[in-house]
């Protein structure tokens, strides 16, 4: 089914465009978000199905048959990215209809998010490497807005960083599918990989474009040392935005490398994958340290990021079936339990006003189901059974010991016990302390219910994920497959062209 | 002619990447608008310089008379353009927009969330 | 600050600017030209008038708000797409009527696709110059 693969960019595309035409009724702008969001989740599960049934699908745009147009592609990688956006786009959705203030709406708040969700999913699906980086725009431009808009002194402080940092990352990459181009004539992610083959291809040309990208997708992703724009500027957007961007935007430099990384460059892996598996562990490190000195809820959870990447990029690096099974399922298990941690930030600061830890305390006392829905994806995250983290760190260290990395394996493992101090941190200082301030913004129910409904949701996701993992785990497994593997994609792409 | 254009490419990227480490936010717009600038022009010199027709069928050919210049590299010059001016125009704004909130040129002068 | 000069020949260049920005749309599926560099020549008559008389005379001699015309635009570039897929063929492919219509020349999706991208430019550029000056 061709049309299931333009339908996660166009349905986005859509409600934006829907919304832009309401642009001055807010209910029917909040219904008309809501109802898209709801139909992307119906194509993603859909796609992810018909994927998972009939192996990998692609569909060239205007009929211009690949490598010369645009090809779209889905395996079970796009799939499940494009499916875990949906989730976060749902989430998130919900989440802003109850918080989202009155002049951000007007300012174009829902539509400029729909803009977002199709950058993302279009990052996802395409088979071009050019067409890539029209989808990275697409998202990075949506995302400046949604961090600028509103206009508040921390926001644009954080903007001018988050923009500068990303187009430096943008020109990079542009600059590494420039110089691609003019080495092997295409940039079809399928015939690149064939193409780079050819011995004729000087490796040294080949590895310095690899380089270029790994420094590029390395800034989106917020890899070591390269990651100090995220946390200046995700503390500073309404929860919503951080929510979403941390959920899904350093996902996509992920997604990225692992894509080029497997497909395209998988020549020298000595250096490449050695150097990302270095890498990998020197991001986990830098991300929990820089954690453990901050004070205040949401900057703790930004440096936290950094150091989850470290452990999707650690698969990559190993580069074996278990490996980038590991991956996946970090992918999958993080995008849930990041984004649900910073929906209940921002529940904790629409009822204190502050995040600053030293003066909150005291919600377990007054709010005890926030307190045990921040529990769930924080005690996920640092890897506690039964919960989705411990299986992903355990598929991860399984696939370090197996490879006889060990020293990856250790920091690992030192960093996870580290993670839990930090959840621990935020633990007793939001929740169990006796609160210095014991006053409360008071909310309705009905405010209430709308706060509270994304997030347990997504923490009932995790714990289902955590419990029924063999499903998701076989998925992993079989999309590692496809990833080690890449002869069956090239083939769809190509249509059977050698 | 492809060594004065490297050349030339270099020396726009340093110029770029040097306004961009200065502390002056209209020097960071400098640095970015030169930056892309560059970046443009290393496509156009990767995808080799020819003297040669535009990639058009002439009326009445069945296929194009070689020597032919490459469309692609400037395909993509084009959208990066496009998609470079959004870029820079959104930046404009924006930090225009941060110097009217912060009264700050600097740029270290930014980290009133920084403190924590 | 009004500039007698400016003003008489801004009101004499506009007209002229949307008609070229239009010839540029139209000829530009074979020709250099198309819906973006139509779209932003047309920003420009409109930048002139605003330097010219102020951007509240910019935006009248506009009639619609350019927020609308960028909706307009994306609709219309987005729907040009389903041609393709009504046709059984896959999103984007370009559906051409076999009619000649005088002036505009062959009639399909891709001239609806660039005139949702003219519309989508004219609207977004005009949008972020009308903000940027209407601030002081």
């Amino acid at each position: 089914m061709a049309s299931l693969l333009v339908l996660p960019i166009v349905t986005p595309l859509g409600t934006a465009v829907l919304a832009l035409f309401l642009w001055r009724h807010r209910r029917a702008q909040q219904a008309v978000s809501l109802l898209g969001a709801a139909a992307l989740l119906a194509w993603a599960v859909a796609l992810l199905l018909s994927v998972s049934r009939d192996g990998i699908q692609a569909t060239a745009i205007g009929n211009w048959p690949a490598p010369f147009g645009i090809t779209l592609v889905a395996d079970l990688l796009s799939a499940m990215m494009v499916t875990l956006a949906a989730i976060v786009g749902a989430a998130v959705a919900v989440y802003s209809v109850a918080t989202i203030d009155a002049r951000r709406e007007s300012f174009g708040y829902h539509p400029i998010f729909h803009v977002l969700l199709a950058g993302v999913c279009g990052a996802f699906l395409t088979g071009d490497l050019f067409n890539l980086y029209v989808w990275f725009e697409v998202l990075l431009i949506s995302s400046f807005v949604l961090m600028g808009l509103g206009g508040e002194r921390g926001q644009l402080e954080g903007s001018v960083k988050y923009v500068t940092l990303n187009l430096l990352s943008s020109a990079l990459f542009l600059a590494a599918v420039g110089v691609l181009y003019g080495t092997v004539g295409t940039l079809n992610m399928a015939d690149l990989a064939v193409a780079l083959q050819d011995p004729r291809v000087d490796s040294r040309l080949t590895l310095a474009i690899a380089l270029l990208l790994l420094v590029a997708f390395g800034i989106k992703a917020a890899m070591f040392p390269v990651f100090a724009w995220l946390p200046a500027s995700y503390h500073t957007p309404p929860a919503a935005v951080a929510a979403v961007f941390a959920g899904l935007l350093t996902k996509v430099g992920v997604y990225a490398l692992v894509r080029v990384f497997t497909l395209i460059f998988t020549h020298d892996t000595g250096v490449t994958h050695g150097l990302i598996l270095v890498l990998s562990g020197l991001t986990m490190v830098s991300g929990v340290l820089g954690a453990a000195a901050q004070g205040e809820f949401r900057r703790v959870l930004s440096f936290h990021i950094i150091s989850q990447i470290g452990y999707m990029l650690m698969g990559l690096g190993l580069y074996t079936r278990l490996a980038l099974a590991g991956t996946v399922f970090y992918l999958t298990h993080h995008i849930i339990v990041k984004t649900n941690l910073f929906l209940v930030s921002g529940i904790v600061h629409r009822l204190k006003g502050t995040l600053d830890l030293a003066s909150l305390g005291g919600l377990y006392r007054t709010r005890p189901i926030l307190a045990l829905l921040f529990l769930v994806p924080a005690l996920s995250l640092a890897g506690l059974p039964p919960l989705s983290g411990f299986w992903a760190k355990l598929l991860l260290v399984q696939a370090g010991l197996e490879a006889e990395s060990y020293s990856i394996v250790v920091v690992a493992l030192v960093v996870s016990l580290l993670t839990l101090y930090s959840m621990t941190k935020l633990w007793t200082e939001a929740f169990w302390k006796a609160a210095p301030d014991a006053a409360e913004a008071p909310l309705s129910a009905g405010e209430w219910r709308g706060l509270l409904l994304p997030v347990a949701a997504l923490a009932l996701l995790t714990v289902v994920l955590g419990l029924g993992v063999e499903p998701v785990l076989a998925l992993s497994l079989r999309a590692a497959e496809q990833l080690l593997n890449p002869a069956e994609y090239i083939r769809v792409v190509l249509g059977g062209r050698p | 002619m492809d060594t004065l254009l490297a050349v030339l490419i270099g020396a726009l990227y340093a110029a770029g990447l040097y306004l961009m480490m200065r502390r002056s936010i209209v020097r960071l717009i400098f640095g970015l608008v030169i930056l892309g600038h560059a970046v443009n022009l290393l496509i156009f010199a990767a995808g080799r310089l020819t003297r040669a027709h535009p990639p058009i069928v002439p009326e009445g050919a069945a296929a194009l008379v070689p020597p032919y210049a490459d469309p692609l590299p400037q395909a993509l010059i084009l959208t990066a353009i496009v998609i470079g001016f959004g870029l820079q125009a959104f930046a404009l704004v924006l930090f225009r927009q941060a110097h009217r909130v912060s009264g700050a040129e600097d740029l270290d002068a930014m980290r009133t969330t920084d403190s924590h | 600050m009004f500039s007698l000069i400016l003003s008489t020949t801004a009101r004499a260049i506009m007209p002229l600017t949307l008609v070229f920005s239009v010839y540029l749309l139209m000829r530009g599926h074979n020709a250099p030209g198309g819906g973006f560099v139509g779209g932003l020549i047309a920003a420009v008559a409109f930048a002139i008038a605003s330097l010219a008389d102020g951007v509240a005379t910019a935006r009248r001699a506009l009639v619609v708000d350019p927020r609308r015309l960028m909706a307009v635009g994306l609709a219309l570039a987005l729907a040009s797409g389903f041609g393709g897929v009504a046709a059984g063929q896959p999103f984007l492919t370009g559906q051409w009527a076999e009619v000649m219509v005088p002036v505009v020349g062959k009639i399909g999706t891709p001239l609806v696709f660039d005139v949702g991208v003219y519309l989508a430019v004219l609207g977004v550029s005009l949008t972020m110059l009308f903000a940027l000056s209407e601030e002081d």
